[in-house]
């Protein structure tokens, strides 16, 4: 059923600032956001900057504000919106805009390089392979899910509130550090760059996170909560201490 | 330029561009704390009423076959005028300029801190009362950000030792829904019996111990902090176990505290003999 809709869209100006603008379409069944935002670059607004790649949930490059909840524009369907009232179409607010929908994502990148990388046990066989039970590695596999859209990143408050991209490295890369800091064969240390550097302590467990994620990755109970006890265990735990000097070692 | 000097403004409080109701959940949420807080507070000051000891039910009114009640919010009793009490009638060191002496006042603090500092709870009352942020993506009232890494909130650190307090307090309670199922007669005899009153305590012992058991802190110690759970079943088991229960932590830290609060209202009203309490059998 064909259907006239007004969106309220983010447009950038040439002095850095923006506006959102209106424009009005018709919308038929079975359409997505995206879908909408193509057909109004292709007859309203030539020059409406988005970016997008996949169209199927998997590439994260279509990463928006709808009605001010950051989603994936491909995976919004438009019978999920009340299509009675405006549809406002914001970029992200937790990185720099580059040109209305399209925000510079390339501080996420910068981050990812400073977390310690995969360094895994000698290997278990001869010929430089290791053994695995799956049961071991089920936990990490929910955290390979993330597809970076960084829509995580985007509803954390303590990135799009208060800015601490300097000190804080936000649920993606908490998600990012846990798959390897569970991992059956990592070796490596991190949790004095996740106290310290990373400020896993910033979060506050608000769980916007996981509300957000399109993969349904359960963020925070399953990643950033876990890799918070292991800062206990190694910092703030008395009795752990005392454990660790006197239980048996092997 | 500083990164922070390239990022969209800060939005004002309670600025966005959500149209719902965004407001409903912190709203609901600070008021069932709230009312909780203010009950239990008070509660916690009024253990007599006309006399008669209001968080206990059973050998006053013994003669009239009553069961063996004791509210959680003053379990364990280790002075008061309580049959359950441990140590008497009242602390003989219990400063005079403190109000009057309350057994709820040793106690309360633990099952109180242990859901102060549950990871469900601080995330809910950071929204509901500190408004840090009020809810997902909406504006803040402040710029200025500490977290959980300094004080005050870094102590929220010390969960785990109220999980291992609280673990004390599920094997109490469960201790107490035991003794309601043993009624008292005229001669002093004890019967075994089922009343409102039993069964309202063993939901209310189950009901903590399904959220006590459910702790992000347990599901940690008993199995979490290991990469290769193959190399000890039992904890995976474990771990198992308590993942299942974590997955509505929410859910059960909202029903165990509502039905703590209606287990003491419902001792309180029969200990006052505004109720009496239904006798479903005794023997």
């Amino acid at each position: 059923m064909n259907k006239t809709v007004t969106f309220r869209i983010w447009r950038t100006d040439s002095n850095g600032g923006g506006k959102l603008v209106d424009y009005t379409t018709e919308i038929t069944e079975g359409l997505v956001v995206l879908d909408v935002i193509h057909k109004i670059q292709a007859t309203q607004a030539n020059d409406l900057a988005c970016r997008w790649n996949c169209k199927a949930g998997k590439c994260g490059s279509c990463s928006a504000e709808v009605n001010g909840m950051p989603k994936l524009m491909c995976m919004t369907r438009m019978d999920t919106l009340n299509t009675d009232k405006p549809i406002t179409i914001e970029p992200m607010r937790a990185f720099p805009s580059i040109r209305d929908l399209a925000t510079d994502v390339s501080w996420n990148f910068r981050v990812k390089t400073k977390i310690k990388k995969f360094k895994p046990r000698p290997p278990d066989a001869p010929d430089g392979t290791w053994r695995m039970q799956q049961e071991d590695v089920d936990r990490v596999q929910e955290f390979r899910k993330c597809i970076e859209c960084f829509l995580c990143q985007d509803v954390c408050h303590v990135l799009r509130d208060h800015h601490k991209h300097e000190e804080f490295i936000g649920p993606r890369f908490l998600v990012y550090t846990a798959a390897l800091e569970m991992h059956p064969l990592d070796t490596e240390d991190r949790l004095p760059e996740l106290k310290q550097s990373q400020g896993i302590g910033f979060c506050n467990i608000t769980k916007c996170c996981t509300k957000v994620c399109p993969e349904h990755i359960t963020i925070t109970d399953n990643a950033i909560i876990p890799l918070k006890e292991r800062v206990v265990d190694e910092y703030y735990d008395p009795l752990g201490w005392l454990w660790k000097k006197i239980r048996p070692q092997g | 330029m500083a990164y922070a000097d390239t990022l969209p403004p800060r939005r004002k409080f309670g600025q966005t561009t959500r149209p719902d109701a965004w407001w409903v959940q912190p709203l609901f949420v600070f008021l069932g704390f709230s009312a909780f807080i203010v009950y239990s507070t008070w509660a916690a000051f009024h253990p007599l009423y006309h006399g008669a000891c209001a968080y206990w039910y059973g050998g006053l009114h013994g003669e009239n076959g009553g069961a063996d009640y004791l509210s959680p919010f003053y379990s364990p009793e280790f002075w008061g005028t309580s049959p359950h009490a441990l140590f008497g009638v009242a602390p003989s060191w219990w400063p005079a300029f403190l109000p009057a002496f309350s057994p709820a006042f040793l106690i309360l603090w633990i099952p109180g801190g242990f859901r102060f500092t549950c990871y469900y709870y601080r995330g809910a009352y950071y929204k509901a009362f500190w408004a840090d942020p009020i809810n997902c993506a909406v504006g803040e009232p402040r710029k200025t950000f500490l977290g959980e890494r300094s004080f005050p909130l870094i102590i929220q650190n010390v969960h785990r030792y109220f999980l291992y307090l609280a673990l004390v307090f599920v094997v109490l309670l469960s201790y107490d829904a035991f003794l309601g199922m043993w009624f008292t007669d005229a001669l002093g005899k004890k019967h075994f019996g089922i009343g409102v009153g039993t069964i309202i305590m063993v939901l209310n012992a189950v009901f903590i111990g399904l959220y006590t058991c459910g702790c992000h802190s347990l599901r940690h110690l008993v199995g979490g902090f290991l990469d290769s759970k193959t190399k000890a079943p039992s904890c995976a088991k474990t771990y198992n176990c308590v993942t299942c229960l974590n997955t509505r932590h929410m859910l059960w830290a909202w029903i165990s505290l509502f039905w703590v609060g209606f287990t003491d209202v419902y001792i309180r009203l029969c200990a006052t003999g505004v109720i009496h309490d239904f006798v479903f059998f005794k023997f």
